[in-house]
């Protein structure tokens, strides 16, 4: 796609060239305060939080070929867009995935090992979002762009409770919705744009542009740059250079800070490149070329920010000691997904409502009535 | 609510006239009083007070932010209601018309009725959606539909209809306190027709099935304005010696069989009676069910009187469309014929 308006004040904001050096370009410039305030030991929890969802994300592709898992989806190559998006975040905030943020969840603090559960077969959701040690990190939501309004009318709510906008950055809120180039697509998250915009909630969209909609390209779902889409719907929204951490980072903490101090919503977009397929169920071979690949692999973000944190004066002990820890990290991943067991048949019938219902309580006494009688007991 | 209950004693009533339209907008007043946590949001319902009025007045006494004037978007109501829900709020959501409930379909049935099963009991969804539906209106295309079915074959989610005035007070008042979602069909042909409302208690719990009219011969059964239509033909039957029992539905899922199958076993006969098309809808697992737990009660098949298998017609051949006292009393025939 020529984006024939592009000039180079628009230019996605960059601090990290593709060889790890620290070059901010002019559109960085709002923002370097931002990457100031990060010191050495920050710059390696999220690289260290990266690293360890990359091999988290290899094993678990791994135990979907090995028959553990139903399927998978990778998020190699947007560690960048959502490990430093993650990191804008205060404790306070809510967050609305898709369904590939599995390193926003590690970020906000969620067991991977329910992402497993998921895609396992053993649960719809998995964890509680309620629960304070899962960081306000909401429930994946499989149907492209429907967690955009969710995430609108919660942050609806914040507003209402007058929970954001009182200058208090350490009690007010805010909402971030991820979703996917293939999502603005949908009404849906049109839709949120339209809301948000109206009740100028406190949220970030963060789009994940990257590239591909399973089989389809960004081309097919927009003529224009789509964070331009943001600016049509009276959201301030700027494009990022997704693969660059300290990007993803510093344009997410001053948007989100506006956001919660009563500014109305944001819209980031992060270009960045889906590495792996769709899922394990695609073949990306067979729309996608080995050259575009190969481009993209060439700026992946997790030896971008290695070669920026070297030149800053990280030990080759620390890179080791964070390769042997991702090591731990997916073996233990192997071990916890071969424990894991299917649940009961209960769980169909459990929490379909919250209030009592004869129809599935009376469906589980027939079920298991039903089963008692199959010689042998039960068949389960 | 309660206030009004213990404040009299159980022998008292306290008696008020109103049409559907009001009781629902003082069933609305009274939960929004009773909860803080309760707002409405919807199409035109606050400076204008709703399409049918329901709302009129309410964005005075709560304010734009419990009364909430939303961007043209139904998918955008149900879906902003479902993360209003998540920080703790009750929204009751407005559908201007039943034919543009679709728009917002996907959020109820994809999101909305599947996300406390996903969130595995550790959040409640309260939501509630009414939906003005049915005919007798004179409308045009999309105003005038019964989209019941749909909703009612969704798991998650609870559908209810009211007859009376005095049901609308109240169950407007029970579904909002419900902890899941209801969808909330209002028969907007009786909007304006009074009926004696009895503010110091419902009727029944808001998942009751109830007799509305005493008979021997046949049971009929309906929910919605259709129940109106059911003991006009109880009167007609009556005067040609037929004793017609009626059955108020008031919950379309879940169905509380107990009255009904009660009913039926006395009469051994039931017509089920619905402005819906007729093929895979409420009525027929109605008669299905009756067929099932009543079968040698029964002394004859249960009969469907439905809308035709069309789409809902030009206002001027709705009267033809729409069941009225003498196919209910045909269908009636039929019954005591075997």
């Amino acid at each position: 796609m020529t984006d024939v308006t592009r000039t180079v004040a628009d230019a996605p904001v960059q601090f990290l060239a593709p060889d790890g050096t620290f070059a901010p370009n002019a559109a960085a410039e709002e923002y370097a305060a931002f990457v100031d305030g990060l010191d050495d030991a920050a710059l390696q929890r999220m690289f260290r939080d990266m690293a360890l969802v990359r091999a988290f994300d290899v094993e678990a592709g791994n135990l979907q070929r090995q028959g553990q898992l139903a399927l998978w989806v990778p998020s190699h190559g947007q560690e960048a867009a959502q490990v430093g998006s993650a990191y804008a975040m205060r404790p306070q905030d809510h967050v609305f995935p898709s369904y590939r943020e599995h390193a926003v969840g590690l970020v906000r603090g969620i067991d991977l090992m329910n992402v497993i559960r998921l895609l396992r077969g053993l649960t719809h959701g998995g964890w509680d979002p309620k629960d304070p040690r899962n960081g306000n990190f909401h429930l994946y939501t499989l149907v492209i762009g429907s967690q955009a309004l969710h995430a609108t009318g919660y942050a609806m709510g914040i507003a209402l409770d007058g929970a954001s906008g009182t200058g208090d950055p350490e009690s007010d809120q805010a909402v971030v919705a991820y979703f996917g180039d293939g999502a603005t697509s949908q009404g849906d998250v049109s839709e949120a744009f339209v809301f948000a915009a109206s009740y100028q909630t406190p949220q970030v969209f963060f789009l994940q542009n990257n590239h591909w909609a399973i089989s389809v390209p960004v081309s097919r779902q927009s003529r224009t740059p789509l964070y331009r889409r943001g600016e049509g719907f009276g959201i301030p929204s700027v494009q990022i250079d997704g693969n660059d951490v300290l990007a993803s980072y510093a344009v997410t903490a001053k948007n989100l800070d506006e956001a919660r101090g009563g500014g109305g919503p944001r819209l980031v977009e992060a270009l960045t490149y889906r590495v792996g397929a769709h899922t394990t169920s695609d073949d990306p071979t067979k729309y996608r070329t080995d050259d575009e690949l190969a481009s993209w692999v060439a700026r992946d973000p997790i030896v971008r920010f290695r070669a920026y944190l070297a030149g800053r004066g990280a030990s080759d002990e620390f890179f080791a000691g964070i390769t042997a820890e991702t090591k731990d990290f997916a073996a233990d991943t192997r071990r916890r997904t071969l424990a894991l067991e299917s649940p009961p048949a209960e769980l169909m019938f459990e929490n379909v409502y919250t209030d009592e219902h004869p129809l599935t309580a009376e469906q589980f006494e027939w079920l298991e009535r039903y089963e008692e009688s199959l010689e042998g007991g039960d068949a389960r | 609510m309660t206030e009004t209950t213990t404040a009299h004693a159980p022998t008292t009533t306290e008696l008020a006239t109103m049409p559907m339209a009001k009781a629902l907008n003082a069933g609305l007043a009274a939960a929004m009083a009773a909860d803080e946590r309760v707002l409405l949001m919807g199409e035109d319902i606050g400076t204008l007070g709703g399409v049918f009025r329901v709302t009129e007045g309410l964005k005075n006494t709560f304010g734009e932010n419990r009364v909430i004037d939303t961007p043209l978007a139904e998918s955008g109501i149900v879906g902003t209601a479902i993360g209003l829900a998540m920080r703790g709020y009750r929204p009751v959501c407005e559908i201007q018309f039943d034919g543009f409930i679709f728009p917002g379909f996907d959020q109820i049935t994809t999101q909305l009725a599947k996300l406390t099963n996903r969130h595995e009991g550790n959040q409640a969804f309260p939501v509630v959606i009414r939906v003005p539906y049915g005919g007798h209106i004179g409308a045009v295309e999309h105003h005038q539909e019964s989209p019941e079915a749909y909703f009612a074959h969704t798991p998650g989610l609870r559908s209810v209809s009211p007859s009376t005035p005095h049901d609308a007070y109240w169950m407007i008042q029970e579904a909002i306190a419900a902890n899941d979602p209801v969808m909330f069909f209002e028969p907007k042909s009786r909007y304006w027709q009074k009926g004696a409302v009895d503010l110091s208690a419902p009727a029944v719990p808001l998942h009751s099935s109830r007799v509305v009219r005493p008979g021997s011969d046949v049971t009929v059964l309906a929910h919605g304005a259709m129940v109106s239509v059911l003991l006009q033909a109880a009167e007609l039957a009556a005067a040609e010696d037929i004793s017609l029992e009626v059955v108020d539905l008031r919950s379309i899922a879940p169905v509380d069989y107990a009255p009904i199958l009660e009913s039926v076993r006395k009469t051994g006969r039931l017509v089920v009676a619905q402005e819906a098309p007729g093929s895979v809808s409420v009525g027929s697992e109605i008669a299905a069910t009756v067929a099932e737990r009543a079968f040698y009660s029964l002394e004859a098949p249960v009969l469907r009187v439905s809308g035709f298998d069309v789409p809902f017609p030009p206002a001027k051949l709705e009267g033809i469309y729409l069941p009225d006292a003498d196919r209910i009393l045909e269908a009636v025939d039929r019954a005591l014929a075997y």
